[in-house]
């Protein structure tokens, strides 16, 4: 049942309390192709403990039933078509070295498991990495060939392609050891109060999720569905070109993709998630 | 009166209003977060308050508040519904809210609608570049503050 529905029986039932059930995320379970069950909802990490939020809920659960049911069928999420091109570009040599992604790491399917613990730390690098970053890496130390631009069509399409072959999985980044000074950067850059119109991240998705905010419909701005693809562009969107976006509208200026606060922001976020599903390539509107 | 003579009338009595509009660093603030009197030096027109309170690039009240007497599609439930605050709520602590809910409210989501300083990154409206603070401009003027509070006096039920 969708939500315009769901507040409509509430309504009815507790007429003099309509208020109290303004928004919040419906009912529904999420199955994809009929076989991936999906953990769309689940108890808050340890780490979000005093946030006032101990359920943890996908983006998925705020919209409309007809953008969710895309994501349920592989032949319906239109994401997929570009999954389809990462495919392609997986097998294909590029670089002075006269290797492909698959030279190393045989297929997509061996990469089950990658996506859900990025960003990381990686040791050999000595810093933390977004997925994009230690792909950036391969192409570039490995390969001999260029990297891709951050959130450009070639690294978004691989990264859904990871994605793709890691759904259902549980997110499950680190936030300890080498990990927790990014992390603490990116919980302070998350509670930050930016722009003209001083909002945070907080202010939007822990304080005000389930509510709307003229005709959008207010998730926890997790970032398990990315890639997304996006009704409105269609095409796939980038978390740090999402960052991007709910950053400009607090009339603020923005940091960049690819950026040192957004890979710390990344992190942070994801670690909000640990426990959903790894979702990408979703459907959002 | 024709349409131009009023405009021309309007016209000059912004320009009026103009020279003699307190500058949002120089607001006073009452301890509870009142704004005693009008920023404009001027009075509102509850009529032009109720465009400002509706349009995206301006007030965009509706994005956070219901307010079943405007004309406005999805209006949001982030801040409570308006109906009937003129009523429980004088026009000096109306103009408070507005221009700074801070001020009454400590630490609301409300942005401050009369405040040029005092921001992490602000930026050059919405293009997410960078905006120097001596170039910032309030969200509203002077007037357009007087303005809302105009039409929130008249939400009595
Ligand atoms: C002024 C309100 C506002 C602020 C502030 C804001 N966002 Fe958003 N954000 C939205 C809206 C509206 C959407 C689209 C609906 C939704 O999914 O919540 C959105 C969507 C998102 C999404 C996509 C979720 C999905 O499931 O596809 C992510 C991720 C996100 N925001 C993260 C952030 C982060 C991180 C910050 C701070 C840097 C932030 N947002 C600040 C309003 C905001
Ligand atoms: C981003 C959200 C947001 C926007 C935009 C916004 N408000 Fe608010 N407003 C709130 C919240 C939240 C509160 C409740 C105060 C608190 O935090 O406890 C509030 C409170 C108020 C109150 C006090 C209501 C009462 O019952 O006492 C008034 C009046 C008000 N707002 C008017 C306006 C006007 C007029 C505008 C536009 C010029 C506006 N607001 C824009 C979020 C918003």
């Amino acid at each position: 049942m969708n939500f315009k529905a769901m507040t409509a029986v509430a309504a009815a039932l507790i007429a003099t309390a309509p208020a109290l059930m303004a928004g919040g995320p419906d009912d529904d379970t999420m199955v994809i192709n009929g076989e991936i069950e999906m953990t769309t909802k689940t108890e808050a990490p340890a780490h979000m403990e005093g946030t006032g939020i101990d359920t943890i809920i996908s983006g998925w659960h705020f919209r409309e039933d007809e953008t969710q049911s895309q994501q349920l069928d592989d032949f319906e999420n239109q994401g997929m078509i570009f999954v389809d091109n990462a495919r392609d570009a997986w097998d294909t040599v590029e670089g002075e070295a006269g290797e492909s992604c698959a030279s190393c790491h045989g297929t997509p399917e061996d990469m089950a498991g990658v996506k859900p613990v990025y960003p990381k730390y990686v040791d050999s690098a000595g810093e933390v990495r977004t997925l994009q970053m230690q792909m950036n890496a391969c192409r570039t130390e490995r390969m001999q060939a260029e990297a891709w631009g951050y959130d450009a069509q070639p690294a978004i399409e691989m990264e859904a392609l990871m994605s793709s072959v890691s759904r259902g999985m549980p997110v499950d980044v680190a936030i300890d050891g080498p990990a927790a000074e990014a992390w603490e950067m990116g919980k302070e850059i998350y509670y930050t109060r930016y722009g003209q119109l001083e909002l945070a991240c907080a202010s939007c998705h822990e304080e005000n999720y389930g509510n709307y905010i003229r005709a959008d419909h207010l998730s926890q701005g997790q970032v398990n569905g990315f890639p997304t693809y996006r009704l409105k562009n269609a095409k796939l969107n980038g978390v740090h070109s999402r960052f991007r976006g709910c950053v400009r509208d607090t009339r603020a200026e923005t940091f960049s993709t690819g950026s040192p606060e957004f890979v710390a922001l990344e992190l942070y976020v994801a670690s909000r998630g640990n426990g959903l599903s790894v979702e990408g390539p979703s459907v959002r509107n | 009166m024709r349409l131009t003579a009023i405009t021309m009338a309007a016209s000059l009595v912004a320009g009026a209003a103009l020279a003699d509009a307190v500058a949002p660093g120089d607001v006073t603030y009452t301890e509870y977060g009142e704004i005693e009197t009008s920023l404009s030096g001027a009075p509102g027109d509850a009529e032009a308050g109720a465009k400002v309170m509706t349009t995206r690039g301006l007030g965009n009240c509706v994005a956070c508040h219901k307010v079943d007497a405007l004309d406005a599609a999805f209006q949001g439930e982030v801040g409570p519904p308006l109906n009937g605050v003129g009523g429980y709520r004088s026009e000096a602590e109306l103009r408070g809210i507005v221009a700074n809910a801070k001020m009454t409210f400590e630490g609301t989501v409300m942005p401050a609608f009369y405040k040029t300083s005092g921001f992490i990154r602000p930026g050059d409206g919405y293009t997410g570049k960078g905006a120097a603070e001596e170039d910032l401009e309030p969200l509203l003027t002077a007037q357009q503050i007087e303005d809302v509070v105009a039409y929130l006096m008249t939400l009595k039920d």
